[in-house]
């Protein structure tokens, strides 16, 4: 396997997912092994923190610390489970390692178990991703066929199971607790914190949540070593990353590179550049719910920090590009109307601003803007802040809102004072 | 009533969770595929089933984007409407599908044959605009190529 690729090397090119055998002669279940022979979870735990595997979902919590918080000796059954439910608009990197390599995902549960002490995993996949569902489900089954799932998994003593539980689609689902919800049959709102879901999570119980990408990083944390891990990133970030680039560029694609490639290289060098006839305007760096950032941004490294200091969020590292021939009111809108659809109701600040916010921007798209219309806008954003809102939801709504504020005002006046949208 | 295939699929649900609750949205999933939605009575069916009552089923069947409480053609057209496809033009393809279809979204033609539903991000955004038609997902649309996929779905 090409070493610089961890990820994605070992895919097949022919586009079919890899079975047990292909995955172990790439060296699958070598750290599955590694662990059972000999190492205590503790042991694993410090690896990864020490690799400085940081979420991949978009929040970019370190996952080492993140297991840590299961108290050692809390009650069982414990649970992992991979958020695979991918409704983040723009964001279509965990699609191909559930089609592709969906061993390397069940590895990586399988050692988050270890290392938490957990008894069942479930892989929860948003349902619309039919393909990656039935990968998944034959790899649980060739994983239960080898011994690598069930009791006494290779004669070390230690069990977990392992289910799939395919969504019936709602964005909350892949909030953490909202999704623990889902898979107790609830609607999928999010609950109260604390408790966090490591003390009490999915049906009372010490639970981990991790993001498919995470958990995949894992396998070659424990076999080839957290340094190792750490020298495939240029930035402090351990690791590889999966960046995207949807929008009007030349070649729309996913790529696995170091962390903290950068902005250009990934736009100009993998993506080909902008499409004949249309100019780059600006960027959404990691799906819907991170801040716009523009040219002068281009050379920053994507990582969580450096995204971060610019005043956005790397989020998922699936970059949505906005060319000089798209209404960048019309995206926010579009956005936002995601976000209102999706949000589940369930705190004010969310379900009465955003709708708020939803009709504002429709009827300025529509010439029926409002002199007023900005400062409201405006002060919404404010209001959906950590502290104002139950999760995540609305906050994540707020940032390519004030984002475009800041850099589209001019964009918005026209709107407002012509009356009309002027790309219609 | 559960015929005995629905009551089989949903049984090996069950042994995935320790609470019979759990399971209500993996059968009400089940039931669908088999009825094509989620009647009053199908709600009550599973209830019986699982301990649960209809009102409460169907809070949570409204909830979810992909149950459905009203009766859909025999194939559901699942456009997406999320950001990276309407910069590549779904809007356009979205109102190809309506005049062809003679629908608007959110409804079935006539003959029963297509339901067309707008869906949030599909996750295949380097290939947009996207669509799904039932199990399967259509890339890089255009009105043409809309065209050539409707005729395979009778």
């Amino acid at each position: 396997m090409p070493e610089d690729k961890p990820l994605t090397g070992n895919m097949r090119p022919d586009g079919e997912a890899l079975d047990r055998e292909s995955y172990e002669r790439g060296g699958g279940y070598r750290a599955l092994r590694k662990v059972l022979g000999g190492m205590t979870p503790g042991a694993v735990i410090e690896e990864v923190k020490s690799a400085n595997l940081r979420g991949r979902g978009g929040a970019g919590f370190p996952t080492g610390l993140k297991w840590s918080f299961v108290p050692e000796k809390a009650p069982h059954p414990r649970y992992v489970v991979a958020n695979g439910d991918e409704m983040e608009p723009g964001t279509f990197k965990d699609r191909l390692l559930l089609e592709r390599d969906p061993h390397q995902l069940i590895e990586g549960m399988l050692l988050a178990g270890f290392a938490t002490r957990s008894d069942i995993g479930y892989v929860f996949l948003r349902g619309e991703y039919k393909l990656g569902a039935q990968r998944v489900a034959r790899a649980i089954a060739e994983a239960y066929d080898a011994g690598y799932l069930g009791r006494n998994i290779l004669n070390s003593g230690y069990g977990f199971e392992l289910y799939l539980h395919l969504s019936a689609g709602r964005y909350m689902c892949g909030e953490e607790t909202g999704m623990l919800n889902a898979l107790e049959g609830k609607r999928a709102n999010p609950r109260a914190k604390p408790p966090f879901p490591p003390v009490s999570g999915l049906f009372g119980m010490p639970t981990t949540v991790n993001n498919v990408e995470t958990l995949c990083n894992v396998p070659h944390i424990i076999e080839k070593g957290a340094l190792w891990f750490r020298s495939l990133s240029r930035t402090k970030d351990g690791g590889t990353k999966l960046y995207g680039a949807s929008g009007k560029v030349k070649r729309p694609g996913l790529w696995e590179l170091p962390m903290g490639t950068t902005i250009r290289e990934i736009l100009v060098q993998h993506a080909g550049g902008m499409q004949d006839g249309v100019r780059f305007r600006a960027l959404l760096p990691g799906g819907a719910s991170t801040d716009f950032l523009t040219e002068e941004h281009l050379d920053l490294p994507m990582d969580f920090n450096e995204l971060q200091k610019a005043g956005s969020r790397m989020g998922t590292g699936t970059m949505i590009i906005l060319d000089d021939q798209t209404c960048p009111v019309g995206m926010v809108s579009n956005l936002e109307h995601f976000f209102a659809q999706e949000s589940c109701g369930w705190c004010t600040p969310c379900w009465s601003g955003l709708g708020w916010v939803e009709r504002i921007l429709r009827a300025m798209e529509n010439g029926g803007g409002q002199q007023g219309d900005l400062e409201k806008l405006a002060f919404q954003t404010k209001f959906w802040t950590p502290g104002h809102t139950f999760c995540a939801l609305a906050p994540g709504a707020a940032e390519p809102l004030q984002s475009a504020l800041k850099y589209f005002r001019a964009d918005f006046e026209r709107h407002i004072n012509e009356k009309r949208c002027p790309w219609k | 009533m559960l015929t005995p295939d629905e009551r089989a699929e949903i049984e090996a649900e069950l042994a995935h969770y320790p609470h019979r609750k759990a399971v209500c949205i993996d059968a009400m999933k089940i039931v669908q595929k088999h009825r094509g939605w989620l009647s009053d009575d199908a709600l009550s069916d599973i209830g019986a089933l699982l301990d649960m009552s209809a009102a409460d089923l169907d809070g949570i069947a409204t909830f979810y984007n992909l149950l459905f409480r009203r009766p859909v053609g025999r194939h559901v057209i699942y456009l997406c409407d999320s950001v990276s496809c309407w910069i590549m033009g779904s809007d356009r393809q979205c109102g190809h599908l309506s005049e062809r279809l003679k629908i608007a979204p959110g409804e079935t033609t006539a003959d029963g044959r297509f339901t067309l539903l707008p869906i949030v991000c599909l996750g295949a955004c380097d290939h947009a605009p996207v669509m799904m038609v039932d199990d399967d997902t259509h890339f890089d649309l255009t009105p043409e190529e809309i065209d050539r996929i409707l005729e395979r779905y009778a």
